[in-house]
């Protein structure tokens, strides 16, 4: 009996229950990710349509002509040039002012729970919500425009095709600050107290000793923070569609989710649509590997 | 540490830049006349009013969205909390056949860009499945948060192993193991990972979109946005109405996290890296 039961823990584990326990969430994960996954390549390479639910048609295997029909198309090369100004202005950007204010924020300053709340803030509200408090700063007279005077830039910030870009990259930056400052936050709880003594000893400076010791001490969180922040700038479609209207001007803030919605949904056209979506996520796995060897090499 | 005014100084500049918007918000969504010159960030008593939540809610129906909203992310917290809790027990600390799959599909999940499986999801749930305009189907994507499943993981592995083995050799069946001496041990840190749940539905705004045309079902995010995109052009205030909705949609995720902060904070502390 007992060594009945030894042969089967060795085949279904000790406590086989644990599969009744997870089946729900394998179950779920089979549903959502893996089988529209499956579905989304499988569309980029058929003439897909929308039918009428339960008809039966032919959905012929068109092989590359999709990606032929996304690549040619000015208006999906313009938007993934978009996202990589997106992502040159937002990722550096995100790394440092994270970085550095978490690096603030982790000495005993007077207010620390007061700063935290504020910086998280912006994560926590809706982007519908914020961007509506946007709209009504950046508008052609609204209240930064009046700071600025003169200086204000012509055309306004949201409908200039050089600045509506860099405007939606600094948005995101701003709204998602938080959520990387308290990853960095949580990395300068692993940073030993002695390097920086050691550092001081050696009569390094504060700067000296932050360049030092503190960036290679979170470097792993580094590698996390770029990679979270290029996911999330591949996939921006919000902000461009209610921030620039969908995308404006002439298209020099659409992102390739926000051209996927429209070609793949509004146009009918999803076998197209899941062309750009795959595209993008080879063009997302790519950089991912790309970063990893510049911000992570010294993981190894 | 070293004293450093110059540190709280630039601290306190970048908490005005962070917070300011929120204020504006506020000021906007009570002005009776739009006023984007620097004296219109300062409240004048005489242009104050609450017309403008007035008027959002004659647009969009402000208590059916937020209803909406409600059912929607209510949905998502009841199906992660129940099969979230079953599988992060699971995963800490039963031994079956399959675990490390399930544990690094897991982890796999969340580097899938959600946008990727947008269109597929729509053609299933939409069009095979109709589901259009249905709570079911605004639903079903963000049933069971990895995250939180996540999260509910390192919860149950912190607790002390003698405690399984000694309700075990009673004869409790694991069911009841999870029910009596698990959850309770870990009741605060499930308020956490209802928290962390919240967030994501309250705050969606891509899917509702694509699948409520009716606006009756229509979650705030969805019905403010259409607000923002078609009507407001036409209203006589729009930026005082638009902001009088963002208050609302705003609130209840920035005041539940006020209020739980230190929760918030540090769950995200312990899982954000340690992993």
């Amino acid at each position: 009996m007992s060594r009945h039961r030894g042969l089967l823990a060795g085949i279904l584990g000790k406590q086989p229950i644990g599969t009744a326990f997870v089946t729900p969430y394998v179950v779920f994960l089979a549903v959502i990710f893996a089988y529209p996954l499956g579905f989304a390549v499988y569309m980029s390479f058929h003439d897909y349509f929308f039918t009428a639910p339960g008809a039966i048609v032919d959905r012929p295997w068109v092989g590359l002509a999709n990606y032929a029909t996304v690549l040619s198309d000015p208006a999906v090369r313009r938007s993934f040039v978009n996202v990589g100004i997106f992502l040159v202005i937002n990722v550096p950007l995100t790394v440092i002012l994270s970085l550095v204010l978490a690096y603030a924020l982790n000495s005993a300053i007077r207010w620390r729970t007061f700063f935290r709340v504020s910086y998280y803030v912006p994560y926590v509200a809706a982007s519908v919500a914020v961007v509506g408090v946007w709209l009504f700063l950046f508008n052609s007279n609204g209240l930064v425009n009046s700071v600025l005077g003169p200086l204000a830039p012509d055309p306004s910030w949201l409908v200039n095709s050089k600045l509506a870009m860099p405007t939606v990259a600094l948005y995101v930056t701003w709204k998602q600050l938080g959520f990387f400052i308290l990853l960095y936050l949580a990395a300068l709880q692993n940073v030993s107290k002695d390097l920086y003594e050691a550092a001081s000893m050696d009569g390094a400076g504060r700067l000296k000793s932050f360049w030092n010791v503190t960036v290679p001490g979170v470097r792993p969180a580094t590698t996390l923070v770029v990679l979270l922040a290029t996911v999330t700038g591949a996939n921006l479609f919000t902000e461009p569609y209610l921030l620039t209207g969908g995308g404006g001007p002439d298209g020099h803030s659409a992102s390739p989710v926000l051209i996927m919605y429209q070609k793949g949904i509004e146009q009918g056209n999803p076998d197209v649509g899941s062309a750009i979506g795959v595209l993008l996520v080879i063009g997302v796995l790519l950089l991912a590997l790309v970063e990893r060897r510049f911000v992570g090499r010294e993981d190894r | 540490m070293r004293k450093s005014p110059l540190r709280f100084v630039l601290l306190l500049v970048g908490a005005f830049i962070f917070l300011f918007p929120f204020y504006y918000m506020l000021i906007g969504s009570l002005q009776a006349e739009p006023d984007p010159s620097v004296g219109g960030a300062f409240p004048d008593p005489s242009n104050l009013t609450g017309h403008n939540y007035v008027e959002i809610n004659a647009a969009i129906h402000l208590g059916k969205s937020l209803l909406n909203s409600g059912i929607f992310t209510g949905g998502v917290i009841l199906g992660t909390l129940v099969f979230g809790v079953l599988t992060g027990y699971a995963l800490a600390r039963l031994q079956f056949r399959g675990r490390g799959a399930v544990f690094n599909l897991m982890l796999l999940v969340q580097v899938v860009p959600f946008q990727l499986l947008t269109i597929p999801l729509y053609v299933m749930i939409v069009r095979s499945y109709g589901l259009a305009d249905s709570y079911l189907g605004m639903i079903a994507p963000f049933a069971i948060n990895s995250t939180a499943v996540f999260v509910f993981r390192q919860y149950f592995l912190q607790l002390p192993q003698e405690l399984f083995d000694a309700a075990r050799i009673d004869g409790a069946n694991e069911l009841n193991i999870l029910w009596r001496v698990a959850i309770p041990l870990v009741k605060p840190a499930l308020l956490t990972g209802v928290l962390l749940t919240f967030i994501g539905p309250w705050n969606e705004f891509l899917w509702p979109f694509l699948i409520t045309k009716q606006q009756d079902l229509q979650p705030l995010a969805v019905s403010l946005s259409n607000y923002l995109t078609t009507v407001s052009a036409r209203a006589a205030n729009p930026f005082g109405a638009v902001l009088a909705g963002a208050c609302v949609l705003a609130a209840p995720a920035v005041g539940l996290f006020i209020a739980f902060q230190r929760r918030f904070i540090s769950s995200s502390l312990e899982s954000g890296v340690k992993g």
